[in-house]
């Protein structure tokens, strides 16, 4: 960070408090304080209408209480397997559709990209509908398209059934959302310098080779940033899941992933009261999971690739 | 030749894929406006053709219109992502402008805690800012939701903005002082207007994920006055999910705005996109 030269006398220079002070009071006020007013929350219970301090209590019930643990764990395994799917599904194809547009000279370029990123501008609920319509058995939209070339006997009520259903809903998100890893490593690939493609054609290496072995490593970084995106919008989802299936996450709780759980407990469901505390206490669980995912980002994956770079 | 024959049946494959996906990721959406103007049976029977003129029929717009109140809806989407967004911009550019310009103790440690705020979901905070909504008297209010998404916000503005703050010309800045502009005339006259692009891109990544929350809307505004599109939708497609020419008019009227606003948009975007992502 360059400074700049200090005129000014030791006096409060009060313009930079003006200049300071609205976006750090909403932002503390709104943001930092409800965190960790959240986390606080944690540590308590209500009893009698009374928040009364427990400790880590709730962090127990829910890690070994036979009524929370099952849903807990139901909801943590889920929500990992949400994400093994992006990981494995969504990015790959983004990192291909990015090498596919890098190629110079292709037409049709912009139509291209502009079209695959749509669904990414869309919301969950038009999003989650839209699909919900598509591969519902009323309106056979995917069965007969399925007929065309002769799977049909492969539909399935994908949705509704308890095996499948976790599975169809990450690759609707990852249909929506194809579009970021694409954009992403496409410039990526475009700001690789010429020289060093020219400097790899000379020694013979083309097409395939080329990408594996000269851009691949140069893109690395950006995978890295993909990856932690991707792990802090999953493990933070909710809309898709409670728009398709609503807040049980049915069917019979297949689909459940941390946010929904956290709204549920939070708000309460059939004849299930609402509970801020254990609410909180899930929250404050993904937020050590979001923390622990970023900060091992920060210092294994950048610190390591910095290291590659030079 | 053999060299121009392979790059050809390389290209060729390179369009078969984008094209496939550029269908895949088009054909839900086309499919559900173009269904959205026919008649039940017009969907049911044939629902991959255009409607014709003894399919045509706007019964779903009017189920829509009589029954949904989506001028409200729309209109508080519209005050909320507009006031967001403008205070995001100004308070956000505020404090990029006071971190970048001026040295001054906890500078480094301030700029440290507003980033923090890119990386962790203010989604998290949720049971906590439902408590601080009740006590402010603030729930089933717009104003609510203009204060949490204008939070939400301003790290990923504060960032962006700094970096492009940095590279205003020091000299234009002193020059001004010279004249005797004030500090806060330097920042409006002088240094915002030369940042309008990065505005701009603040503004489009602001914006969509404003608009599309179900989220807040849903836990701090449900009442029926405060409803933004994404709530009023999502209510109204589960009351009427049966209703297959409302479901269908309901998510068309729901894309179109977006979808209108991408167009325009699109070139900002996917500039501003491209442009964080090579630093």
């Amino acid at each position: 960070m360059q400074h700049k030269r200090q005129k000014t006398k030791p006096k409060i220079r009060w313009h930079i408090l003006v200049f300071l002070a609205p976006a750090l009071i909403i932002y503390t006020l709104f943001m930092i304080y409800p965190l960790a007013g959240t986390m606080e929350l944690s540590l308590f219970t209500s009893q009698n209408n009374k928040d009364v301090f427990i400790g880590l209590d709730n962090f127990k019930t829910l890690f070994s209480d036979e009524r929370w643990a099952k849903d807990f764990w139901n909801a943590l395994l889920n929500n990992t397997w949400f994400f093994l799917i992006h990981m494995l599904v969504q990015n790959p194809i983004g990192i291909l559709l990015a090498a596919l547009l890098s190629a110079p000279a292709l037409r049709f370029k912009t139509f291209y990209r502009t079209s695959i990123f749509i669904p990414t501008i869309l919301s969950f609920v038009i999003v989650g509908f839209a699909w919900k319509l598509i591969l519902s058995n009323l309106w056979g939209i995917a069965p007969s398209l399925m007929d065309i070339v002769g799977l049909k006997s492969f539909f399935q009520p994908w949705l509704g059934r308890e095996a499948t259903a976790l599975t169809t809903l990450s690759l609707i998100s990852v249909w929506q959302f194809v579009g970021i890893p694409m954009m992403l490593i496409y410039a990526a690939l475009l700001s690789i310098p010429d020289e060093i493609i020219e400097a790899a054609e000379l020694d013979g290496l083309k097409g395939m080779s080329q990408f594996w072995k000269i851009k691949l490593p140069l893109i690395l970084p950006s995978i890295g940033i993909i990856s932690i995106l991707t792990f802090v919008g999953n493990f933070n989802a909710f809309d898709l899941i409670y728009t398709t299936q609503g807040a049980l996450a049915g069917p019979d709780f297949s689909t459940d992933i941390l946010g929904t759980f956290m709204f549920r407990t939070f708000f309460g469901f059939q004849l299930q009261q609402g509970d801020p505390n254990m609410g909180a206490t899930i929250a404050s669980i993904m937020f050590f999971i979001i923390l622990i995912g970023v900060s091992a980002y920060l210092f294994f994956v950048q610190r390591r690739l910095q290291r590659y770079q030079m | 030749m053999k060299s121009a024959r392979r790059s050809l049946s390389r290209s060729l494959s390179s369009h078969l894929i984008l094209g496939g996906f550029t269908l895949l990721a088009l054909f839900p959406m086309a499919l559900i406006v173009i269904n959205s103007f026919k008649s039940r049976s017009g969907i049911f029977n044939a629902p991959l053709a255009l409607p014709n003129s003894q399919t045509f029929s706007t019964i779903g717009y009017d189920t829509v219109w009589a029954q949904g109140d989506f001028v409200l809806y729309f209109q508080n989407s519209l005050i909320v992502t507009i006031a967001s967004l403008f205070c995001v911009l100004l308070f956000g550019a505020m404090a990029a402008f006071a971190l970048t310009e001026y040295r001054f103790r906890l500078n480094t440690l301030t700029a440290i805690f507003i980033t923090l705020g890119i990386m962790i979901p203010i989604r998290l905070g949720t049971v906590a800012i439902l408590r601080l909504m009740v006590d402010l008297g603030l729930v089933n209010t717009l104003t609510s939701l203009i204060l949490v998404y204008t939070a939400q916000g301003i790290p990923l503005a504060v960032f962006i903005l700094s970096e492009f703050m940095r590279q205003v010309s020091d000299d234009l800045k002193n020059a001004g002082r010279i004249d005797g502009l004030s500090e806060y005339r330097i920042f409006f006259i002088l240094v915002l207007p030369l940042v309008r692009p990065a505005l701009a891109t603040v503004a489009v990544f602001t914006m969509i994920p404003i608009w599309n929350d179900l989220w807040f809307p849903l836990i701090l505004a449900p009442a029926e006055a405060s409803k933004t599109v994404t709530l009023g939708a999502q209510v109204f497609i589960g009351q009427f999910i049966t209703n297959w020419n409302a479901v269908l008019a309901a998510l068309s009227l729901a894309i179109l705005p977006v979808l209108i606003l991408y167009m325009i948009f699109s070139k900002q975007l996917i500039k501003g996109i491209t442009a964080g992502a090579v630093k």
